[in-house]
């Protein structure tokens, strides 16, 4: 028995370690490939650029690049703050009243269906560029929060709800110390999804308005290096808008695990 | 010896009633009619156990003594709290500390955070909260564990917090749903031992619901016995033997009269109509 132990163990390290390694093996090797292809038969980088080429444009360009990623990740940040204190404040304010929840919702649920890329033309017209791109991120983002956010505040406890109203809790009382903690891992898990999905509205949005001549953004860089045939600027563009959400969704993901450790099972070690 | 006794004398002294209840019903929305009429009269300082069948409506009475549910009719008194916590408004359950079947802990509160909840709400200072808290889980033997989370624990311990957080506030009754159900028979032995020993020293009311013979028997001075759905009383049996209590009752032949004697007045309860 006492021999059994290390053994799963050291494999289940090694399971992990795979899990880590395997996918960089695969990448790699996609790279190379790519990278021989476009030697071997010689194709130009206005068609396909090689993997080292986008590299060397990303440096030889960062001083453009750069400040379209900081003009993105503003956009995206301000699009993600707006859509959770947007989403959460509705839940609350559904979870309070349920006419609020009866008028509101389905008008909440029609700017989420409704898809951004058309709404985002309109905004333009209406709106100043930067507010309406950032509009358009918080439209994208603010309905994961608001539903999960909700979907949280109805999934407490009966019998600690019970016990509160026991002990005369007060509405706020219940609020802070029953409602809002029982809800935060639903409320963490919408944030996480909105993270990402804020960084799709503002490309979307940057888009559109690029077309519309102005603009500063990642989004817009690709949309500008398209029209003059700059494939590797467009990929290099494209490679950060990647790393970008990548490391939204890593930070999230994290904010989400420190929070959580102590007490939830999402974040509790398997061996538990 | 066994007596049924919902005698007159105990009406009588009203003034010494913990709780009372008269022909109170209880009808859910569905129109099935889950208790009554029960009368229940609960002396100050004693420990009655309510004993029946799954879904006879023991814990619809409990959760109407407690404030957590109206009955459908009848009238149900419960004597004033006379502890030294008053919360700032008047509530349903005042002066009362009820166990849930569960621990029904807040996941992520450590254990004396858990405990202190009743007191935070009640808008006692934290310093005093937290010193109280801390003295309540002492009294059911978790000094050490107050930084724990409830995951942390076991099954046994996190009930041990739960009655910590009913004690906390010190309250005159102790409603106590099926609380240790759901643990093995040694935890759950040596809770009963714990348990006893708190009210010999606390001397609180204590209304204790449970479906087990033996439970009832080994811990309370009455056993009501329920019928199956609509829950009414079938029998109403003290329990009387040399206290205190110890290991030494359970295995000794009053403790299993007294379980065939409750098994009899259960019996009717559990043959013929299916109530699950």
């Amino acid at each position: 028995m006492s021999a059994q132990a290390p053994v799963p163990a050291k494999m289940s390290r090694a399971q992990r370690a795979m899990r880590f390694v395997l996918p960089v093996i695969v990448f790699a090797a996609g790279l190379v490939a790519w990278e021989l292809v476009v030697r071997i038969r010689a194709i130009p980088p206005y068609v396909l650029p090689a993997p080292s080429v986008i590299v060397l444009t990303l440096i030889k360009d960062w001083a453009v690049l750069s400040q379209s990623l900081a003009a993105t990740l503003l956009t995206t940040l301000e699009g993600f703050v707006a859509a959770s204190i947007g989403g959460i404040a509705l839940a609350l304010m559904f979870n309070q009243s349920k006419w609020v929840e009866y008028s509101l919702f389905p008008y909440a649920v029609v700017l989420q269906v409704t898809p951004v890329i058309a709404i985002a033309p309109l905004l333009l017209i209406y709106l100043e560029q930067q507010t309406a791109v950032v509009v358009c991120a918080f439209i994208v983002a603010f309905f994961p929060v608001l539903s999960n956010t909700t979907l949280g505040l109805n999934s407490v406890d009966r019998n600690l709800a019970g016990l509160f109203q026991l002990y005369g809790a007060s509405k706020p009382q219940t609020l802070r110390f029953l409602k809002l903690p029982a809800a935060l891992p639903y409320i963490l898990g919408g944030l996480r999804i909105a993270g990402g999905l804020s960084l799709i509205g503002a490309v979307v949005a940057e888009i559109a308005a690029g077309t519309a001549g102005a603009g500063s953004g990642l989004a817009y860089r690709i949309a500008e290096s398209g029209y003059r045939l700059n494939i590797p600027r467009m990929f290099a563009a494209l490679l950060l808008l990647s790393l970008a959400g990548i490391v939204i969704y890593g930070v999230l993901a994290l904010v989400s695990h420190l929070v959580l450790r102590r007490w939830h099972e999402s974040a509790l070690g398997k061996e538990n | 010896m066994v007596a049924s006794s919902s005698s007159s004398a105990v009406e009588a002294s009203l003034t010494a009633l913990a709780v009372s209840l008269r022909g109170v019903t209880k009808v859910y929305d569905n129109g099935v009619m889950a208790l009554g009429p029960f009368d229940l009269a609960v002396r100050k300082g004693e420990f009655i156990s309510l004993l029946g069948p799954s879904g006879c409506g023991k814990s619809t009475a409990l959760r109407i003594i407690a404030g957590l549910g109206a009955p459908s009719s009848g009238t149900v008194r419960v004597a004033r709290h006379e502890g030294e916590v008053q919360p700032r408004r008047v509530q349903p359950g005042h002066g009362i500390g009820f166990v849930f079947q569960e621990p029904t802990l807040m996941p992520w509160a450590n254990a004396r955070e858990n405990v202190r909840l009743p007191l935070r709400l009640a808008g006692m200072p934290k310093a005093d909260a937290r010193a109280r808290a801390d003295e309540a889980l002492a009294s059911v033997g978790l000094a050490d564990f107050a930084d724990s989370f409830p995951r942390e624990l076991s099954g046994g311990m996190k009930m041990r917090v739960s009655l910590a957080r009913a004690l906390v506030t010190d309250p005159d009754i102790l409603l106590m749903d099926e609380p240790f159900a759901a643990l093995d028979e040694i935890t759950r032995f040596r809770l009963n031992n714990d348990l006893l020993a708190l009210w010999r020293s606390l001397r609180k009311t204590v209304i204790f619901v449970t479906h087990s013979v033996f439970e009832s028997v080994y811990l309370s001075q009455r056993v009501v016995v329920m019928t199956a759905r609509p829950g009414r009383i079938q029998a109403d049996i003290r329990i009387e033997t040399v206290e205190p209590r110890g290991e030494e009752f359970r295995t000794s032949a009053a403790y299993s009269d007294y379980c065939r004697s409750v098994s009899a007045a259960l019996a009717p309860s559990y043959s013929g109509r299916s109530t699950l």
